[in-house]
């Protein structure tokens, strides 16, 4: 019924096509007795994704449903919040289903707390607190960015890439600098997937699947090249301004009786080269960044992500560099449950949860805000969870730690801490050090009660 | 006459040994050109290559090239622009490095070694053992003064970042390099425009050191003539950036 992202047999770690589903669901059973399992609700826009997730990396599932409206017009936050609040029962439902699991399985439940639109995330915030209550299981609140970097990483193994975040309502060039995500550039306007999607708008696209898929799959390499505002302002760029000049000159010429065909084709024409300029003007403040912090590989994240001109631009642009680009395809650059899960799941190990009163949501959260960074806040913690997650051999070296505060049949049905997870411990421990001055602090072996919700970590709704 | 003659002479057997050996040890690969380490009749030198941007539509390149340079669209006269913002600098008081030559064929420049760290090297140091904070303040003075000079004289550096100030070893003295986006302008958004990305990039580096950028600003306001304008401009500047602020 509903469009699984990942199929059934592909973990997040390794996607080999050739395991069959006997394998897969013998690996499952396992997964599901040894490790934790998050559920996270995805609806910061017009998607609304529901995803079980392994602690190991094995998604269990990951269904998700697109609001898609009439061509020419978007989505209002409205009736996108009806629209989620119709499909997410069924989704979750299905989700269940496919994963093959309990709710007495589930961990933890993870959602987007932003950014995004109001609406929309209310609907997954609000599921979330009651199936909180009707399941007695804590919730963990995730930001919608770190959760599309991080996915990204791990699907892609990139290690310290400088992170292009390309979506319809964001962009931004991220990378790692001292112990936190920092943002390098941005648009100082609108984002370039809302850009792309009002140039549908001007050809009357349809926005099934997407409006910017649409595109992609009409315009044609022209020879000609027509002159569109190009503005890269140090390290920002802007896009109003090119919108502007198609939505005024495509619009006029494509007036409903009077379109010649040579009208039509310059219009193509012109759209071409918006999104060539607008792709072009990307791939240049990606370079300035990495010839500003030195890093020599590219992860493209985000919706636009997916887009194949993009993608070569920026290969070419790697190649010129001696690095490599990270790219990945629809299942994972689109907004999905899977990464909120993920994300939240790997906060959930560090002994982050979200009490039930804070369990909000917040359309601006932006994470790197100067005069935020004295404020702990969970988004930056988050960050360095992650990190310290990632420099220790990815997930199971957190078996032990976890173990000592998760829930008795976790405890039981473990078999000993891999041979190799000491090791991982003793990195940890000493990655921990490092990471004292972000004032984050893993959960004692022994201490504390399941589930204890870190008051100081959640210091998110002012400002943001 | 004849030192002329043996000049271009030198000039000729220098170009005769970059086409046998090439440029010489690539130092670093920037966003716009890459940098050799060479040597000019004798003197340590810097190689600097232009190359184009592949990935981009080559009519889009050649729109580009054209308009920031304000020339026709040849790759050279990238180096010539450069080399001219260069020059305009040091007449300008700011330190820069001596140039020695430009090669048109070849779209590089050539110029002297500044011999030192770079500022980001050293902010990086101060992140991780601690801050000197009488170097701090000396290096933010320095920052400060160049760019409220540079602005004065309607010179916009373009990518004012760490990685392109070097303090010479020697004297401790704030070299600026890298002015291959550089242009002539008096309009304040553009100084604000070239504070900012200054900021940015302490921020995004080098926010272990404290508010550096406020240091550099009183040293701007002191030097520069026009700051008032430019503050202003820079506020207004800030303010861009999606969900910054709760207006729109």
């Amino acid at each position: 019924m509903y469009y699984n992202g990942f199929g059934p047999e592909s973990t997040l770690r390794k996607l080999c096509p050739n395991e069959l589903g006997q394998q897969w669901r013998r690996e499952r059973e396992l997964a599901v007795k040894k490790t934790l399992i998050a559920v996270g609700f995805e609806g910061s826009a017009n998607k609304i994704g529901v995803a079980f997730v392994a602690l190991d990396g094995t998604i269990l599932s990951n269904p998700r449903h697109t609001y898609i409206t009439p061509p020419c017009h978007g989505f209002l936050p409205r009736e996108t919040a009806h629209h989620h609040l119709r499909h997410l029962l069924p989704l979750l439902r299905s989700a269940l289903s496919d994963a093959g699991i309990t709710p007495a399985d589930v961990d933890c439940l993870c959602y987007t707390k932003g950014p995004g639109m109001g609406a929309p995330l209310q609907v997954s915030a609000v599921a979330v607190r009651a199936l909180s209550q009707l399941w007695g299981k804590p919730i963990v609140a995730v930001n919608h960015c770190v959760a599309h970097i991080e996915m990204g990483r791990v699907v892609t193994g990139a290690e310290d890439p400088v992170v292009l975040f390309v979506s319809g309502g964001n962009t931004q060039v991220i990378a790692y600098s001292e112990g936190r995500y920092r943002i390098y550039g941005e648009t100082i306007d609108i984002a370039v997937g809302n850009c792309l999607d009002r140039f549908a708008r001007v050809l009357t696209l349809p926005n099934d699947p997407s409006p910017g898929y649409n595109i992609e799959q009409l315009v044609k390499k022209g020879e000609k090249f027509i002159d569109l505002p190009y503005v890269v302002k140090g390290m920002d760029v802007s896009f109003s301004g090119i919108l502007s000049y198609i939505e005024a000159t495509a619009a006029e010429k494509l007036k409903i009786n009077e379109c010649t065909p040579a009208d039509l084709c310059y219009s193509l024409q012109m759209i071409d080269c918006a999104q060539e300029t607008v792709f072009a003007m990307l791939v240049e403040i990606t370079e300035r960044a990495m010839a500003h912090c030195d890093k020599k590989d590219v992860l493209i994240v985000g919706g636009i992500g997916c887009n194949e001109r993009l993608q070569e631009m920026m290969r070419v642009m790697c190649s010129e560099r001696g690095g490599k680009l990270f790219a990945t395809d629809d299942r994972y650059c689109i907004d999905n449950g899977a990464m909120i899960a993920y994300t939240g799941l790997l906060a959930f190990a560090h002994g982050m949860t979200t009490p039930l009163e804070e369990s909000t949501f917040t359309q601006r959260f932006r994470n790197d805000l100067e005069e935020q960074y004295q404020q702990q806040t969970l988004a930056l913690k988050l960050q360095s969870v992650i990190n310290l997650g990632h420099s220790c051999c990815g997930f199971n070296f957190r078996h032990d730690r976890v173990q000592s505060w998760s829930r008795a049949e976790h405890l039981t049905s473990g078999t000993g801490s891999p041979p190799h997870s000491q090791h991982s411990a003793a990195r940890a421990a000493t990655k921990k050090e490092k990471d004292e001055q972000s004032d984050f602090k893993i959960e004692k072996k022994g201490t504390g009660k399941p589930f204890r919700s870190s008051r100081k970590g959640i210091v998110l709704d002012s400002g943001f | 006459m004849a030192q002329v003659l043996l000049f271009f002479y030198i000039i000729i057997m220098e170009v005769d040994r970059v086409e046998k050996e090439g440029f010489g040890v690539l130092l670093k690969q920037g966003a716009e050109a890459r940098v050799f380490e060479s040597n000019f009749v004798g003197r340590r030198s810097i190689v600097k290559e232009r190359f184009s941007k592949k990935y981009r539509h080559p009519l889009l390149d050649s729109k580009l090239t054209l308009k920031r340079l304000n020339a026709a669209n040849f790759l050279h006269l990238c180096s010539y622009q450069e080399a001219r913002c260069m020059t305009k600098a040091r007449r300008l008081g700011v330190p820069t490095p001596a140039l020695y030559g430009v090669d048109p064929l070849l779209h590089t420049l050539t110029f002297e070694y500044v011999d030192g760290l770079s500022v980001k090297e050293i902010l990086l140091d101060f992140g991780s053992n601690g801050i000197n904070e009488e170097i701090l303040d000396d290096i933010a003075t320095q920052i400060g003064n160049a760019v409220g000079k540079l602005h004065d004289g309607g010179l916009i550096h373009g990518d004012l970042t760490t990685s392109n100030m070097i303090i010479k070893r020697d004297t401790n003295q704030l070299v600026l390099i890298d002015f291959g986006l550089s242009f002539t302008s008096t309009l304040p958004e553009d100084k604000a425009v070239d504070l900012y990305v200054l900021e940015r990039a302490l921020l995004s580096m080098h926010s272990s050191c404290g508010n550096v950028m406020d240091k550099i600003l009183s040293a701007y306001r002191k030097s520069s003539k026009q700051w008032s304008s430019t503050m202003n401009k820079l506020a207004q500047v800030r303010q861009r950036g999606r969900k910054r602020t709760m207006v729109g």
